[in-house]
């Protein structure tokens, strides 16, 4: 067993060596392609930047420095990954539906590009939240898998938002896709507050959910490192891909090209 | 609220049109005959079949109603009848509730008629009220037609509409399924925890949320559906 310091002992932790590399490589590419050293070519990757030095850093915290889980012992740890994720799936799909609603009451295009990148990042997300509870649940509940209200109603979302997503890749119109994707975004919202309910009325085996009172003080600062971590790079995940939406929608709608003349 | 007044015409048309194509209503008929057989053949053990009646049933009807689904917004598309209809003009909210109403009177249908054949088919035991029955059967074939006639409504221009409508409609019901089918087995089965009455109220929610919410989103549905 290797013993690694703590991260305060460190001179340079992980994740700020992680970040100055992150801006070396940006100050490189800017000098390489003929740019000022320090442009930064869109404010989200300010996010990525922040985000991916926190993760570092807060998953050295999350396998180095937090106490052994009094109960789960070194298997607690993964509660570093799986705890944000379940946070931030959370939040991220609230901000689909949010983005949806805006759609539909406003119809700005904005909105539309935005319903699709949160519902992506979230199933994302989703992805990496229902892994980690998989590994999570084997060496403490003997089972991979458990027909238990939370992975449940979990696992009918994660569906929902993807069959929103094949709903979007199968019309062709832009009005209708905006709107039908909007109106399918919120329908997976509500459903998924009734399934939560439904769900709950069988037995349940997951703990509910933790509090700052329930869990013990330095895992609390940790959970919240990784925490703003996942926020961070959502951030920039949802931005990035927003980008390349918008600029598939302008493309889209590009005028013709003007009619060849005939001499 | 004078769309009220239109429900009752769009429902007539509605089932108008079930009743003159009629093999549409007995080939759902046959597909849940047959889907109830085929549960049967791959049970290991025909013993088993009593247990798992309830499931069956529901399993039956869903997939049953993917099929109704899809083609009631298929009729539409020819000759735009879908645009003409908002144009004459009816109300949106009249058309949805409409096609609702004649899509869960439709299941209804084919749920009266499947439910005694599981009953000589599977031999369950019984030992609740026939009206819990009904009421299971009712609730549940309006749960999937209240949230099935909207969903059907967005799938049905898209492209591969038949495989998309169960994609975007079986996680939606996923509560109906588990409701209606955990209830008709403690019916079925006896019900000494006496749960049946608050997965009676689960339905009960879970329609009045669709019901009410899916009018207004597919109001704005059909005005890109055009």
């Amino acid at each position: 067993m290797i013993s690694l310091p703590h991260l305060a002992s460190l001179p340079v932790t992980p994740g700020q060596l992680t970040g100055l590399l992150a801006i070396l490589t940006i100050v490189l590419m800017n000098i390489s392609r003929g740019r000022v050293w320090y442009h930064l070519p869109s404010w989200e990757h300010a996010f990525g930047l922040v985000g991916l030095s926190l993760l570092v850093d807060g998953q050295y915290l999350g396998l180095v420095d937090a106490p052994r889980e009094a109960m789960m012992g070194e298997t607690g740890r993964i509660m570093y990954v799986h705890v944000p994720s379940a946070w931030l799936t959370m939040v991220v799909f609230l901000f689909t539906c949010i983005f949806a609603v805006a759609f539909l009451l406003t119809g700005k295009r904005v909105f539309d590009l935005l319903v699709e990148s949160t519902t992506e990042v979230g199933i994302v997300l989703s992805i990496l939240l229902q892994a980690t509870g998989m590994l999570f649940a084997k060496p403490t509940w003997g089972v991979y898998w458990d027909w238990d209200p939370r992975l449940v109603s979990t696992t009918v979302m994660m569906l929902s938002f993807m069959g929103v997503l094949s709903l979007r890749a199968a019309l062709d119109d832009a009005d209708r896709r905006a709107t039908w994707t909007s109106v399918g975004a919120i329908l997976a919202t509500t459903s998924m507050g009734v399934t939560y309910m439904s769900v709950r009325w069988w037995r349940s085996i997951h703990q509910m959910q933790s509090s700052p009172d329930t869990v013990a003080k330095p895992m609390v600062l940790i959970l919240r490192i990784n925490a703003f971590a996942f926020l961070f790079l959502s951030v920039w995940l949802i931005a990035r891909r927003w980008r390349i939406a918008d600029a598939q929608a302008r493309m889209d709608e590009a005028p013709p090209l003007p009619p060849e003349v005939t001499v | 609220m004078s769309w009220i007044l239109r429900v009752p015409a769009v429902v007539s048309k509605e089932l108008l049109i079930e009743w003159r194509e009629r093999s549409r209503v007995s080939s759902l008929l046959f597909y849940s005959f047959a889907l109830l057989l085929m549960v049967a053949f791959a049970m290991p053990d025909v013993r088993m079949l009593g247990d798992i009646a309830g499931g069956a049933l529901w399993l039956g009807l869903l997939l049953a109603s993917t099929r109704s689904l899809d083609q009631s917004f298929r009729v539409e598309l020819e000759n735009d009848s879908l645009e003409g209809m908002v144009l004459w003009p009816v109300d949106p909210l009249a058309i949805f509730y409409g096609k609702a109403l004649a899509n869960a009177f439709v299941l209804i249908l084919v749920a009266s008629v499947i439910t005694p054949l599981l009953g000589v088919l599977y031999h369950p035991s019984w030992h609740g009220q026939p009206w819990a029955l009904a009421a299971v059967i009712v609730l549940g074939c309006a749960g999937i037609a209240g949230p099935g006639t909207l969903v059907a409504s967005l799938t049905a221009q898209a492209r591969g509409s038949s495989a998309l409508l169960p994609v975007l409609l079986f996680p939606l019901v996923v509560p109906v399924v588990m409701a209606s089918a955990r209830t008709t087995i403690l019916l079925f089965q006896g019900d000494p925890m006496g749960q049946v009455d608050n997965w009676l109220v689960l339905l009960l929610i879970f329609n009045v949320v669709h019901w009410s919410l899916d009018g207004l989103l597919f109001a704005r549905v059909v005005e890109e559906a055009g």
